[in-house]
């Protein structure tokens, strides 16, 4: 299916405003029967949306004139927000929900970097895959050895649960968490919608963490949550700095909207689950209303036409697959680098003066939860109790 | 060490301030509610949503031994035999959960010591294997009825939900033994209920030896129960006779 933006004019905002409280508190998706990526979906929309209303916030504050027509929107970005989030069933725990985002960390990861045609920026997403890749397995020996249960419950086979670049070295001094920008003048549509749908989906999974970490009693669980939301924080870190912070708020405004059709459109076309295309489409129809009242608003404040910004039609789609293969290329030829300010070397070429080996000395001087939580853990189906004689 | 019962300063009794809760329970007699009516209203809308929803989820279908699963369910002459398969992976789920407990007992007694008419590390090490060796008995139930035992069934999925208060009671750090003895106590019984059903179902459908097995951990299950509940009785009376503090 290709949009074209230039004729597709969506839902108009003002008709938007047609939410009630059961219209977006619906039934949830199934843990057992859905299909895993129906759950990475949800989550990595809930992400989207959250970007959406907290940048929309952002631009208010430091934009007098723009409150308005922000606060309009951002409130349809909010209901929309409810409606997607609360598809997440209850019988899921904040553990195993913690399990889907780190799947979503990898797999939507691995898509977004075999998508992006800029060298630079999939290095950076190549990089921060093999840490939420090593997250994936602390957590699952966290959930086996916690509660007794078996991750797979949640990931469905379609991802590995083996270390990747280990959580105790990923601790950076904070400037090596520091990337280079595309240029928004050169760079091609997608790497802008790449890097904002990256941004978006890790900030919440730091978000995510940050909020969940003390429900756990274990002061295992605790110090694990800790540990990673700080990764977390550094992924945000790195994903932001990819993005030109020379765009004007219109033009992040523009690209905001941009990326949110392109990933509602993507969910509409994969969604096994009938109920949920039905609401992806719909999703697709408002922010197609977003994104015309934001390239009229854009015509007038800028006075230039919106697709010097944003493509006239939707570059290639998101693809909600298991990505096994790419990703254990991904492991066996760059679990070894580090980097070394907005650069990426060789563990052995990492300068001895390192602000980051400093850093990490400190940060794991009294032990560290990730290898404590998964030491001399094996993935195995049914838990590693199946292997443990009575 | 201070112990719960010790007095202290709890403040969430309104008693604590009298002056304050004064004016708390006038202001509240005075209330005008912004809508009539009582919980009934929440009740019509649970309704609601349960007659629209759907369920948690369903049995999965029977996969790669899909010849063998059949054989052996027409066998088993029940008119539905996933039920049966719905129960043992129900028990399965909460015998490895049950393993898992048993370690934070175990790293509570380490770090706290017991009591007198408490737990030894012994008899907690020798539950912790028995739970291990029922999660053996299920899988290979699981296993030689053609079901896989790793799939999280619905009976298995709401036990884990039920289980995960007890999780953050037996890990808190700050939980005694007695209290972390206390939801150890909730899943004993819920044990006994849950193998007592199992053995009626196996030899309903004619399962005699399964049900043997069965009886088996039965038993065992009896023994964890019949501990657990005395260890937390003797805490209690210990306490209230004014006769802790000697670690056994
Ligand atoms: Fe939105
Ligand atoms: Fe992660
Ligand atoms: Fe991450
Ligand atoms: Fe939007
Ligand atoms: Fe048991
Ligand atoms: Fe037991």
């Amino acid at each position: 299916m290709s949009l074209d933006l230039t004729k597709e004019k969506g839902v108009a905002i003002d008709a938007q405003e047609d939410f009630t409280w059961r219209d977006m508190v619906r039934e949830p998706i199934s843990k057992l029967n859905d299909d895993a990526f129906t759950r990475l979906r949800i989550i990595l929309m809930n992400g989207i949306e959250m970007e959406a209303n907290r940048f929309q916030h952002a631009f208010a504050r430091m934009n007098d004139p723009m409150r308005a027509e922000l606060a309009k929107v951002r409130r349809i970005e909010t209901h929309q927000q409810v409606l997607v989030n609360w598809l997440l069933p209850a019988d899921q725990s904040p553990l195993e929900t913690t399990i889907a985002y780190e799947q979503v960390a990898i797999e939507v990861t691995a898509s977004l970097a075999l998508l992006e045609p800029d060298p630079y920026i999939a290095q950076v997403l190549r990089f921060g895959l093999l840490e939420d890749f090593d997250h994936l397995y602390r957590y699952s020996a966290l959930m086996d050895r916690l509660e007794g249960k078996d991750a797979n419950a949640i990931l469905q086979s379609y991802t590995d649960v083996l270390p990747g670049r280990p959580t105790v070295v990923e601790h950076r001094y904070p400037t090596d968490d520091l990337r280079e920008h595309y240029d928004r003048t050169t760079a091609a549509p997608i790497t802008k919608l790449v890097s904002l749908t990256i941004m978006s989906g890790e900030q919440q999974t730091q978000n995510y963490y940050q909020n969940i970490g003390p429900l756990f009693a274990d002061p295992v669980a605790r110090l694990l949550y800790a540990e990673i939301a700080h990764i977390e924080e550094q992924h945000v870190t790195q994903y932001e700095a990819i993005i030109d912070p020379n765009e004007t708020w219109m033009e992040k405004w523009l690209l905001h909207e941009c990326t949110e059709v392109w990933n509602y459109l993507a969910c509409m076309e994969q969604e096994s689950n009938a109920r949920l295309k039905a609401i992806w489409e719909r999703m697709v129809a408002y922010e197609l209303g977003h994104l015309n009242h934001v390239m009229d608003l854009f015509r007038r404040v800028e006075n230039r036409d919106p697709f010097e910004i944003i493509p006239t039609s939707l570059p290639e789609r998101i693809k909600y697959m298991s990505h096994r293969d790419y990703v254990r290329q991904v492991l066996k030829n760059e679990v070894h680098l580090r980097s070394v300010g907005t650069q990426f070397v060789p563990v052995n070429q990492v300068p001895p003066d390192s602000p980051s080996i400093a850093y990490n000395r400190q940060i794991n001087s009294d032990g560290s939860p990730s290898q404590t939580v998964a030491a001399g853990y094996v993935y195995t189906p049914g838990s590693e109790l199946v292997k443990k004689a009575a | 060490m201070k112990e719960p019962t010790d007095i202290g300063m709890n403040r969430t009794g309104i008693g604590t301030s009298p002056i304050d809760s004064k004016e708390l329970i006038e202001a509240a007699e005075g209330t005008v509610p912004s809508s009539e009516g009582d919980e009934s209203g929440i009740a019509s809308l649970r309704m609601s949503y349960a007659s629209e929803s759907g369920i948690v989820g369903t049995m999965p279908p029977p996969s790669s031994v899909k010849g063998a699963v059949k054989s052996v369910l027409e066998g088993l002459a029940a008119k539905n035999p996933a039920v049966f398969l719905d129960k043992l992976a129900e028990r399965l789920q909460f015998e490895r959960t049950g393993t898992r407990m048993y370690e934070s007992v175990l790293a509570k007694l380490d770090a706290l010591g017991s009591y007198d008419g408490g737990p030894t590390r012994e008899t907690l090490q020798e539950f912790h294997d028995e739970e291990l060796e029922h999660f053996h008995v299920l899988r290979s139930a699981l296993e030689s009825m053609g079901a896989d035992p790793t799939a999280l069934t619905p009976s298995a999925d709401i036990a884990a939900v039920e289980a995960s208060g007890l999780i953050q009671v037996l890990n808190d750090p700050r939980t005694t033994l007695p209290q972390t003895l206390h939801a150890l106590l909730v899943a004993e019984l819920t044990d006994s209920e849950g193998w007592d059903m199992l053995i009626e179902l196996a030899t309903s459908l004619g399962h005699e030896a399964m049900a043997d097995d069965f009886r088996d951990a039965m038993r065992a299950e009896e023994k964890h129960l019949a501990h657990v509940r005395q260890w937390v009785a003797n805490h209690a009376m210990q306490d209230a006779e004014g006769r802790l503090g000697q670690a056994a």
